[in-house]
């Protein structure tokens, strides 16, 4: 296994920062107090990306306590779930975290598929993974461009959001949205690539590289940037294991976990690809790590379009996947399997299954019961947001209050899936 | 994924084990809730298992689950999800040196939803555990600060338990109840929320 520093400062790589000097307590701080001031930042901050609510109590500059409340993008994303069939929920899936729907997409109906015990054709899987990968690179960009431009710089992220559109414009042609994707389905797909896919992502990809190379002339070299990055919001190693952090959060700290490597699904393991580690767990190197895993991204996307031959992309079951139209208009079989599967759903076995996959911010699970009927009996999500927001309180204690805008950006929140 | 880890919880802590099994190569363990903690404190520090990281903690409401009230073989309860109690508390737990992973369940009957926390094992377990008080609530023993997440302090009732009621509404705010006599005329009268509380 392959891994690489991704930061170049001059620092031992194995000196590591301290934990917490005080772990989680409950607010105990009176607001009341002389010298103390209590501050409202959001839901509706620029920040704040406004779904979020943070109560943070100020000794002049420096944060004293505070308390984040989520909820505000609560619809119930679980209970809907329970009420739909197992087809239906894809769509809902979308709107978890909705900058890389197709990774919850992914992820979704890669669980489903453990409690129904199928494998997927060949062509299927590198598919699913080129559009993963793609709706990664879109999530990632979006958290670099938006942490510019919180911090002051609009340039880099117009060089960003640039980027992004054109992955954008990528992910309409596959599926025909930008955000709401539902692109696959329990046993598949939607539908295989469209024609000349391929060259529209080489155009995305050039002008990723581009705007990258820009970005990165920007940013990581600048003064201004790296002072308002580097060291703050700092977590060890430890404390990011504790507190249940996974993604490109916990791989700033140096631990060496990807989900893709650790526990490969899909075909990760015939692919080639380096995990990009920082060693302090500052906001800098997150955002360092979040500029690498780009570059690696786009190694597993060249790779997935040498290796994919042409092929089904459907398993060949009626009774999981819908049949043709000339099937069902032609055919009883056809018809009854088609009125089955969408009048009460695919029949997923009793069971229950936990499957995990590496999302843009880490590791995204779907706990499911299954009743042995159309419907999901449960459905949690684990969201990888949840965790690592949890983790803000003890990293900001004891900090300036202007170092939540950069901590909170580089921890990329997304208010879909953290509220779900 | 090996069984090592269920053997050496079935050794270690035999009589608080309900059943265990390796459905779709997920090991679970359905525990007795006398022994969560000492189970979690276990998993946590004994080398050999080094379950380090907390990946998520939820609950399950098993009300009139098909089948349910069928006696099970000790070989299918826990397969179907179900052992036998109305609510189940999930954990599962993640080792970054071992990579591997284990299920713990504790089942709960209705008249008497507490457990144990395990924030006092992991503190990542908080909010999740913050969640399934909120949504299904059950109550955490020695959880330092177990209030609603999603939903308001205000709000009644435990929204993903099978029985809450699919519609309806509970404002924050008390909408506003129209004036008929004194309506303007000229404004449309789009009585969109008919199920609104007067």
């Amino acid at each position: 296994m392959s891994n690489h520093l991704v930061d170049s400062r001059n620092v031992d790589s194995r000196s590591q920062a301290p934990r917490f000097a005080k772990l989680w307590t409950p607010t105990e701080v009176d607001a009341d107090e002389p010298g103390l001031m209590r501050v409202q930042m959001g839901p509706s901050h620029p920040a704040m990306h406004g779904t979020v609510r943070m109560d943070v109590i100020l000794e002049g500059e420096t944060i004293r306590d505070m308390d984040v409340d989520i909820g505000y993008l609560h619809r119930g994303f679980e209970i809907q779930a329970e009420n739909a069939t197992w087809t239906q929920v894809v769509p809902y899936t979308d709107r978890l975290n909705y900058l890389s729907s197709l990774c919850n997409n992914v992820g979704y109906v890669l669980a489903v598929e453990k409690l129904l015990g199928i494998d997927v054709t060949p062509r299927c899987k590198w598919i699913r993974m080129i559009s993963a990968e793609i709706a990664r690179i879109a999530d990632h960009l979006t958290a670099l461009a938006a942490g510019a431009l919180e911090l002051g710089g609009f340039t880099p992220m117009l060089f960003g959001i640039q980027a992004r559109e054109e992955f954008y414009k990528v992910i309409e042609h596959l599926c025909g949205a930008r955000l709401t994707t539902a692109y696959t389905r329990i046993g598949g797909l939607r539908w295989d690539l469209p024609d000349n896919f391929e060259a529209g992502y080489r155009k995305a990809e050039a002008s990723l590289k581009k705007n990258l190379a820009d970005m990165d002339k920007m940013l990581t070299r600048n003064r201004i940037f790296y002072d308002r990055m580097a060291d703050t919001g700092i977590i060890s190693q430890e404390d990011a294991i504790e507190y249940g952090w996974t993604g490109p959060c916990l791989r700033s700290t140096g631990v060496e976990y990807d989900v893709r490597k650790a526990h490969p699904y899909l075909f990760y393991d015939k692919v080639s690809f380096d995990i990009p580690l920082g060693h302090k767990g500052d906001n800098y190197d997150r955002y360092l790590v979040r500029i690498a895993e780009l570059r690696e991204s786009l190694k597993i996307i060249d790779q997935c379009f040498k290796y994919m031959e042409p092929g089904p992309v459907n398993v060949d079951d009626w009774s999981i996947v819908l049949p043709p139209k000339e099937a069902v208009y032609n055919t009883i079989e056809g018809m009854i399997a088609h009125f089955k599967l969408i009048m009460e759903g695919i029949a997923v076995p009793k069971g229950e299954a936990y499957g995990y996959t590496e999302a843009a911010n880490g590791e995204l699970g779907f706990y499911m019961v299954s009743a042995g009927v159309g419907k999901p009996w449960r459905v949690h999500c684990r969201a990888p947001c949840f965790a690592l927001v949890q983790a803000l309180k003890p990293m900001m204690l004891g900090e300036q209050l202007a170092d939540i805008i950069p901590t909170f950006d580089t921890i990329n929140m997304i208010g879909g899936e953290i509220d779900r | 994924m090996s069984t090592a880890v269920l053997n050496a919880i079935k050794s270690k802590f035999a009589s608080g084990v309900r059943s265990a099994h390796s459905h779709c190569g997920d090991d679970t363990v359905v525990l007795d809730r006398k022994v969560i903690l000492d189970v979690a404190r276990y998993l946590k520090s004994d080398q050999a298992m080094a379950f380090n990281m907390p990946i998520d903690c939820t609950a399950v409401d098993y009300l009139d689950f098909p089948g349910g009230d069928a006696a099970g073989s000790d070989e299918t309860r826990g397969v179907g999800g179900f052992a036998g109690a109305r609510f189940e508390v999930v954990y599962h737990l993640y080792s970054t040196t071992r990579k591997h992973r284990i299920r713990l369940k504790v089942a709960l009957d209705e008249s008497d939803v507490n457990t144990p926390s395990l924030t006092q094992v992991w503190l990542g377990m908080d909010w999740f555990e913050r969640e399934a008080w909120d949504m299904y609530g059950i109550r955490f023993d020695g959880h330092p600060d177990l209030r609603r997440i999603l939903l308001y302090e205000e709000f009644v009732g435990h929204p993903l338990r099978k029985d809450y009621p699919l519609r309806g509404y509970q404002p924050l705010v008390p909408i506003a109840k129209l004036d008929r006599d004194n309506e303007d005329p000229k404004l449309v009268n789009t009585d969109l929320n008919p199920e609104a509380p007067e």
